[in-house]
């Protein structure tokens, strides 16, 4: 339901908008014609070239993980916890060992290096030493010659566990001291009194990220003592340096390619079978593949944290806030994970995009015998958004407000300051995101077309049963990653020519995911270098870490390192134009990177590159469209003669501007990099006594930055906006006594295309000035909102407090 | 624990594609239909022996003969016999589609259908729809409306999709949307999906 695009409907030409009917696409869209490219040429930056990978992806040629083989490969199946928490006695591999066709059967005294492994703390078994703290935890593991095989010798390995009783409910956790982090946020008079005083308390379930295509992977024991893994990750380098630091290996004896990534979502960026398979590799000698079937899926990676929200909100009457009071639980399972990074989104996000003078937020994450919990897309700012959300209209109620009227009286704007003391540089158009979403088009009125009615075909729900509602919701969320850590990407970008055309080679560690990355190098090194034909190279750790494909932060990052290895190449071509043989102007024309791990070779940081190019350029040099002109725009030299001298190499390794950790007692501090804001209006369609829901219409502004893809931007938009619909009405991993109760798709219900409405989409792009072309990372926060403002919407059809998402029927009949 | 005797690794032929599908065997490889196969006769593993069932059909127009363990599902055949893994295993359970194919041209879950039903009928796969280098237009559709992102999906959306309009209820966005409700896109592709069918029917009919 992408709609009629209103080109110049805002007069300051920095917005764009799609309707929820019509045909039309963004601007930009498409392969031919009409593409807006800021730097010449087609497909450039501004335009919505087709994917790259498209084609293959449409044929079926895309290899994923799941998808891979080799000569002589063996499978590779794990044997998990059927207890939450118990003490392993003792393990009897014996029987599995003599079924035919296994080739090894593997323990944790079979781990040569380390361990545990973790991201930020390395507390997870690679196998399960001594003890199990989850149900799911792998215990051992088997190679055999057929995966039936393996799963059926796994299944006769005994193991003699003493089972404990788990530790489930996190609120005895923080009491008996299983504390993973606590972050304080103290601003202003934390004994600040107002008028008017709201609280609640708001739960969020477990969320699941269940990407469709499965953990899985190809690891290829190597010559020279190493391993070649072939993988579905996030993060390649955080995968290197721990699967590594296993295998008791040096990193560079550990080399990672990205394999097909069928979704991620935050699921990913831990570790699953990476360690496993390449054990059983190097313990035999062979090729070893997992995959992981769709309940081993659901076990066997990290949730989004739930989460038990206490919120305290003081104001005028006029509704303006004076504080906020909130204590943040998250449930962070058995291991660490992300679990320190999400307590300080959940804190240091948690009052949400508004103007607060007085703010005490305790955020805590514990430890228990649930499942893991860790990244997934919004980490720790959804489970703050539903709680803050829902308070301001509880206050809208109270002080007799319009919902978007008290969001707006409050809303952050550019030069304001979060709870932690950070000035908000640049836009933060929260007050006009909110404006643009309620001043879209109601959606039509309920019809009596039963495909239209919220018990659908089934018949079940009549037009005159229907209540419908309207909610509204804006979210807040930090771009990149925080605190004070090194974050930095690579990228190399080579040019030269290949059959008589110049031809950019882009070569990075960043995981295309499908969010769409791949074009986005692709684009941004077409506008940077003015040529048409460009070849992103597969990702691996040959290249230096990109970082995570997480915190809606590759575009920024791997994008800006991109732009920036783009520049370094160009300035080493007008220096060899300088040097006036256009040759050997410059060292030869290809850099020294170092080739291997590190990242040798750097050229320099974004900025300096820029400034490079910019020297060399600054008698007004410019490269486009493959020719070079000066500043009179008389041509000097093309690149086809420059580059008959041999290609042009440059890497470069790029980093934001520097963040600050919080201060452990106040939790001040500039921790942040970049905020994004989306805010939604949900329309709902009710079916109160059947405890049905329907939503009509979702409404969502973001403010992007700049839409280096806009076709891309849509994508993200819908397809976070749908897993936060996913949040509010069906998707919750049911963990009882420790056990996941639900995992398949019969039971989690994740959204279909008939659950997913029609979509209007504002978007502004306001250029951030520290970003690379002014962006803003897209891709999580219409997730945020998403959520708040469907379930504002059932409350105001129905009038229930409605205090805990997913929203299932039996808490609108009153049944459950 | 590394019990490599215990492996038979004197075996001759061992084809690297005799692994999967609870033991089936490529016995009579009529011109396979992937380049570098090498289909040859394979073992079946002790644990998941069953007696082989012949079977003979039309994968995207070209006839295969082959044994399938009878327990052995279409799409395992497909993916792990045949090589054919555009075919994708999302859930092995029937509830997320991503395993759609044609039988004798109607779209089924492989995952659910036994190879040896298949027997004497026609199957296509996402492998068998475009013409050489001309995809179909559904395809086509799909990587200009950008109704994919991570793509595992695509194939049976697109087999889900095609598999639509020939029953001819693709004619509105409410038909489309209900009639491809079996297919789910985690990555919530849904509106350019729907943008993506109508193209689509427009330039099949």
């Amino acid at each position: 339901m992408t709609g009629q695009i209103l080109p110049g409907a805002r007069s300051d030409g920095s917005a764009w908008s799609v309707g929820a009917v019509g045909g039309a696409v963004a601007p930009g869209c498409g392969s031919s014609g009409g593409v807006r490219c800021v730097g010449g040429g087609v497909g450039g930056i501004g335009a919505s070239p087709v994917r790259p990978d498209g084609a293959l992806k449409v044929r079926g040629e895309f290899a994923f993980s799941s998808d891979l083989w080799a000569d002589d490969m063996l499978w590779g199946a794990t044997l998990r916890s059927p207890h939450p928490s118990a003490t392993i006695r003792g393990i009897d591999v014996g029987a599995a060992l003599a079924v035919p066709g296994v080739y090894a059967v593997l323990t944790a005294d079979d781990v040569p290096g380390d361990r545990h492994y973790g991201l930020e703390v390395a507390d997870q078994p690679v196998l399960a030493v001594d003890e199990v703290c989850y149900r799911g935890e792998p215990v051992a593991i088997v190679a055999a010659d057929h995966p039936e095989t393996a799963r059926r010798a796994a299944e006769r390995i005994v193991v003699d566990y003493g089972v404990r009783e788990p530790v489930t409910d996190p609120e005895v956790a923080l009491a008996g001291g299983r504390l993973v982090r606590h972050v304080p946020i103290r601003k202003g008079d934390p004994a600040a009194v107002a008028e008017v005083v709201v609280t609640g308390e708001y739960r969020v379930g477990m969320q699941d990220q269940a990407f469709l295509g499965p953990e899985s992977g190809l690891a290829v024991p190597a010559p020279d003592g190493g391993v070649e893994l072939y993988v579905a990750t996030q993060w390649l380098h955080a995968d290197q340096r721990q699967v590594a630091a296993a295998l008791g290996l040096p990193v560079e004896l550990v080399r990672l390619s990205l394999a097909g990534v069928g979704g991620a979502f935050g699921a990913r960026e831990d570790l699953s079978m990476q360690v496993h398979a390449s054990l059983l590799a190097l313990r035999t000698g062979r090729p070893v593949k997992m995959v992981y079937g769709r309940e081993e899926s659901f076990v066997g990676h990290v949730h989004r944290h739930p989460a038990i929200l206490r919120y305290e909100h003081g104001a005028t009457r006029d509704g303006e806030l004076v504080y906020v009071r909130a204590r943040i639980l998250l449930d962070g399972g058995a291991y660490t994970s992300t679990t320190p990074a999400v307590v300080a989104n959940a804190a240091s996000l948690g009052v949400g995009p508004y103007r607060v003078p007085n703010v005490t937020v305790d955020a805590y994450g514990v430890h228990t015998n649930n499942p893991p919990c860790g990244a997934m897309r919004g980490f720790g700012a959804v489970q703050a958004c539903f709680g803050y959300e829902s308070q301001m209209d509880r206050l809208a109620e109270a002080v007799g407000l319009d919902p978007v009227e008290v969001r707006v009286r409050n809303a952050l704007a550019e030069g304001g300051s979060m709870p932690t003391g950070q000035v908000v540089e640049g836009p933060a158009p929260v007050a006009r995101l909110l404006e643009l979403v309620r001043d879209r088009p109601a959606p039509p009125p309920v019809g009596d077309d039963p495909r239209q009615l919220p018990g659908g075909v089934a018949n079940t729900t009549a037009p005159e049963q229907v209540v419908r509602g309207v909610g509204y919701a804006i979210g807040i969320k930090n771009v990149c990653f925080s605190e004070g850590f090194d974050d930095h990407a690579t990228a190399r970008v080579r040019l030269e020519l290949i059959g008589g055309e110049p031809t950019a080679l882009v070569h990075t560690a960043a995981a295309e995911v499908g969010q769409g990355l791949v074009t986005v190098q692709a684009q941004i090194a077409r506008t940077e270098l003015g040529v048409e034909r460009v070849v992103v190279a597969t990702a691996d750790t040959s290249v230096g870490s990109a970082g995570s494909s997480s915190a809606s932060r590759q575009t920024y990052m791997t994008g800006g390192a991109v732009r920036a290895a783009c520049r370094a190449v160009r300035a080493a071509l007008l220096a060899r134009l300088a040097g006036g043989s256009g040759a050997g102007a410059d060292d030869g024309g290809v850099a020294d990177d170092g080739g291997a791990v590190g990242d040798g070779g750097v050229v320099g940081d974004g900025g300096t590159v820029g400034d490079g190019g910019g020297r060399v350029a600054g008698g007004g040099l410019e490269l486009a469209g493959g020719v070079i002109r000066d500043a009179a725009g008389r041509t000097l030299g093309t690149l086809v003669d420059l580059l008959a001298a041999g290609p042009v190499e440059r890497s470069v390794r790029w980093r934001h501007r520097p963040t600050r950790p919080l201060d452990p007692v106040t939790g001040q501090g500039d921790a942040h990099v970049q905020y994004a804001f989306a805010a939604h209006r949900a329309t709902v369609d009710v079916d109160p006594e059947l405890g049905l829901v329907r939503v009509v219409e979702i409404a969502t502004a973001q403010d992007v930055g700049r839409a280096i893809n806009p076709q891309a931007v849509l994508g993200q938009i819908q397809g976070g906006t749908a897993q936060g619909l996913g949040l509010a009405l069906m998707e919750e991993l049911q963990v009882v006594d420790g056990v996941i109760r639900n995992p398949s798709f019969t039971d989690y219900l994740i959204p279909t295309i008939l659950d997913v409405p029609p979509m209007a989409v504002d978007v502004l792009e306001l250029a951030d000035p520290h970003a690379p072309y002014g962006l803003r990372g897209v891709g999580e926060p219409p997730t945020i909102s998403a959520t708040p403002a469907i379930v504002a919407a059932i409350r105001a059809a129905t009038g229930l407090p409605l205090a805990r998402v997913p929203v299932r029927p039996e808490h609108l009949t009153g049944t459950g | 624990m590394n019990p490599s005797e215990n492996a038979d690794d004197s075996r001759p032929g061992v084809s690297r594609r005799s692994v999967l599908g609870g033991g089936a065997a490529v016995a009579v490889a009529v011109p396979l239909l992937v380049t570098g196969a090498g289909a040859e006769a394979a073992p079946v593993a002790e644990v998941a022996s069953a007696d082989l069932v012949p079977i003979k059909v039309e994968v995207n127009g070209k006839p295969v003969s082959v044994r399938v363990d009878p327990r052995t599902t279409l799409l395992d055949t497909l993916r792990e016999e045949l090589e054919l893994t555009g075919t994708k295993k999302g859930c092995d359970r029937g509830q997320c589609g991503a395993c759609t194919v044609h039988v004798d041209g109607r779209r089924v879950l492989s995952c659910l259908t036994l190879a040896a039903t298949v027997d004497e009928r026609e199957v296509t796969t996402i492998e068998g729809l475009a013409r050489g280098d001309r995809l179909h237009p559904m395809q086509q559709a799909f990587i200009e409306r950008d109704g994919l992102q991570c793509g595992f999906c695509t194939p049976g959306q697109i087999m889900s999709a095609v598999g639509m309009v020939h029953e001819g209820h693709a004619n509105s966005d409410d038909e489309i949307r209900e009639r491809m409700s079996g297919n789910i896109c985690r990555c919530s592709c849904y509106p350019f999906i729907v943008d993506a069918i109508r193209d689509a029917q427009k330039v099949m009919r």
